[in-house]
């Protein structure tokens, strides 16, 4: 630590204002906070800082997310294994997962740490630790097999458009990875969504595979005729809810596995980054939709209506989204009130999406961006409530 | 005096950039959203709204002395539609294939904000040379921000200028694809708001 300290207090001159590097004065910053609190002190009134400033608070989604992440990176190497007929040991498969996985990650990182470095040199800012979550989180919502350039294009659009036009970091109306994500979907549909983009299967070995799909479980779901029951379908595919739970099938990278999600959430909400609020009304939402159609269910509906409404919390992203998306401090409301009302209709809208759009499998980006905006407008009202209920004037 | 300082030159000249009826005033977005996922669409559906934008303040500045005042929007509106029907049966004419493409956007130039928007603020105040020059202008400005935003979006979106193959098919081979997304409605809107961050940040001096 000492060692550290010094490197630091050294190197400092060289990047204060008249120092040769003072245009990387704002890399400096970041770099050095990293490490250390920083010493700055408030310039209005209120002098108590908390020491939970946002570097902190997005290095503990960092940390929650590193749950999903590894499980990512080894389900992406089994899956790849698997369908080329490879050795499904632990390490081959991580090792493969790694080289899939890694190269998405750093693309982001990079991207997303250029526009960052860019945006805060241009308006004399500190680079903001938003986008070390925001590069990590875009990628483990995309499939493995993602063209890296689109992986570069996919971040930018998040960074710019969903974050920096508004002013930066804690300003956004909108969730930036989402944001990302979901300008990715819609530019280049045939690289996400479809059956063959959730497993990178390898060129080398393409014998074995023919009897195994590579489809989602959501995929899967959405084909099933009317009058079957879509969970027997789907334990014939291998996809039993144990598998669903534990996340070890095909699809975007991090947002597979339910367990490790909520085991993240739990962390975030442990440490007060997250509300539970939010994550609690999410899971409520999306469980009281899923029995409302339940009961709606008759021979003729589609055999979505009557899934067992745990599925819908297990299958794709909705645990992710639920877990680290819809919890962004910054785009989520900021009343209590309106955060039980925000998660309820994330979860809620999530499974009308699934079942009756049957052109996006994948409710729940569209669900998060969708109530994002209506945040301001949620936390308006619980604030107007509020103040009807005081009494005038005493 | 010299021709930049002249009052018809300024007339023509300020909405170009400066009071630009798309990227500054806001006006016309609904054209501009759906004719522009091409250029060819881009550039006829311009010189029609030039076209029907400066004869019509020519016109309604000529009558500006006769018309009542209480039913000017009226006479405007005739006015305005004989000119989209004369534009409109001039593109049936000539360019068939264009006209079917955009269909009834032509026709919608009728309701478009800046026209309505030029004849009451402008044409009704000013002579027929100012006003016939200012129809010219923001008619250069909305093609402008339309032909610039068509640009991006048949490119991206298809990889096409003018329906020519400008992307080399090498770059597919590499991996390339045409962004789906520039096809839709939406993409117009972001590609008008760059735009406008563009222009206020080369023009604000901060």
């Amino acid at each position: 630590m000492k060692l550290i300290q010094t490197i630091f207090d050294k190197s400092r001159r060289h990047f204060e204002k008249n120092g040769k590097l003072a245009f990387l004065f704002p890399f400096y910053d970041a770099t050095e906070t990293f490490f250390f609190i920083p010493g700055h002190t408030t310039r209005s009134d209120s002098h108590i800082r908390d020491s939970l400033d946002v570097k902190r608070y997005m290095s503990f989604v960092i940390v929650a997310l590193m749950p999903p992440f590894i499980f990512g990176i080894y389900n992406a190497g089994y899956q790849s294994n698997l369908f080329s007929g490879k050795s499904l040991d632990l390490i081959p498969v991580f090792l493969c997962g790694l080289a899939l996985v890694l190269p998405i990650v750093a693309v982001s990182y990079l991207v997303g740490f250029f526009w960052e470095t860019t945006f805060a040199s241009i308006r004399n800012h500190p680079i903001s630790e938003g986008f070390l979550v925001t590069g990590l989180l875009f990628p483990l919502t995309l499939p493995p097999t993602i063209p890296l350039w689109q992986v570069a294009v996919g971040i930018s659009f998040g960074v710019v458009i969903g974050k920096e036009i508004f002013g930066g970091t804690g300003r956004n109306i909108l969730n930036p990875a989402l944001t990302g994500r979901a300008f990715l979907f819609f530019a280049y549909p045939g690289n996400m969504s479809g059956d063959p983009v959730w497993v990178a299967v390898s060129k080398a070995k393409e014998v074995v595979v023919d009897t195994v799909s590579s489809a989602t479980p959501l995929a899967v779901s959405k084909l099933v005729e009317s009058g079957d029951r879509i969970e027997s379908v789907l334990s014939n595919m291998d996809y039993s809810f144990f598998t669903l739970l534990m996340g070890r099938y095909p699809g975007s990278i991090g947002a597979t596995s339910a367990l490790l999600c909520f085991v993240g959430a739990g962390l975030l909400v442990f440490v007060g980054v997250a509300s539970f609020r939010i994550i609690v009304g999410g899971i409520v939402g999306v469980l009281s939709m899923g029995l409302l159609l339940n009961l709606l269910a008759g021979e003729s509906t589609a055999a979505w209506f009557s899934l067992n409404p745990l599925y819908h919390l297990v299958m794709g992203g909705s645990a992710f989204g639920i877990a680290y998306m819809a919890t962004d401090p910054v785009s989520a409301p900021g009343m209590n009130a309106s955060r039980w009302i925000y998660g309820f209709c994330i979860g809620g809208l999530t499974v009308l999406i699934r079942v009756f759009n049957p052109a996006f499998p994948e409710g729940i980006m569209l669900a998060i961006l969708f109530m994002n905006l209506f945040s301001p407008l949620l936390d308006y009202f619980v604030i107007k409530f509020k103040l009807k209920k005081r009494i005038v004037n005493v | 005096m010299k021709l930049t300082k002249t009052d018809h030159y300024k007339a023509f000249s300020v909405p170009l950039l400066q009071e630009n009826p798309i990227s500054i005033q806001m006006l016309g977005i609904c054209s501009a959203l759906a004719v522009t996922v091409q250029m060819k669409t881009a550039i006829v559906m311009g010189l029609s709204l030039t076209f029907v934008l400066s004869f019509s303040n020519l016109t309604i500045s000529l009558m500006r002395n006769v018309i009542p005042r209480n039913i000017r929007m009226i006479v405007e509106l005739s006015v305005i539609a004989s000119l989209v029907i004369v534009a409109d049966e001039i593109l049936r004419a000539f360019l068939y294939d264009i006209s079917k493409q955009l269909s009834v956007f032509v026709g919608l130039i009728i309701t478009n904000c800046i026209v309505m928007g030029r004849a009451e603020t402008y044409a009704l105040g000013h002579t027929p040379g100012l006003s016939f020059m200012d129809g010219l202008g923001n008619g250069a400005g909305y093609s402008s921000v339309l032909i610039s935003v068509a640009f991006i979006r048949e490119l991206l979106g298809s990889g096409k200028l003018l329906g020519y193959q400008v992307i080399p098919t090498m770059a597919y081979d590499l991996g390339y694809e045409n962004m789906g997304f520039m096809l839709l409605a939406p993409a117009a809107f972001i590609i008008i708001g760059l735009l406008v961050w563009l222009q206020n940040w080369l023009t604000h001096d901060r």
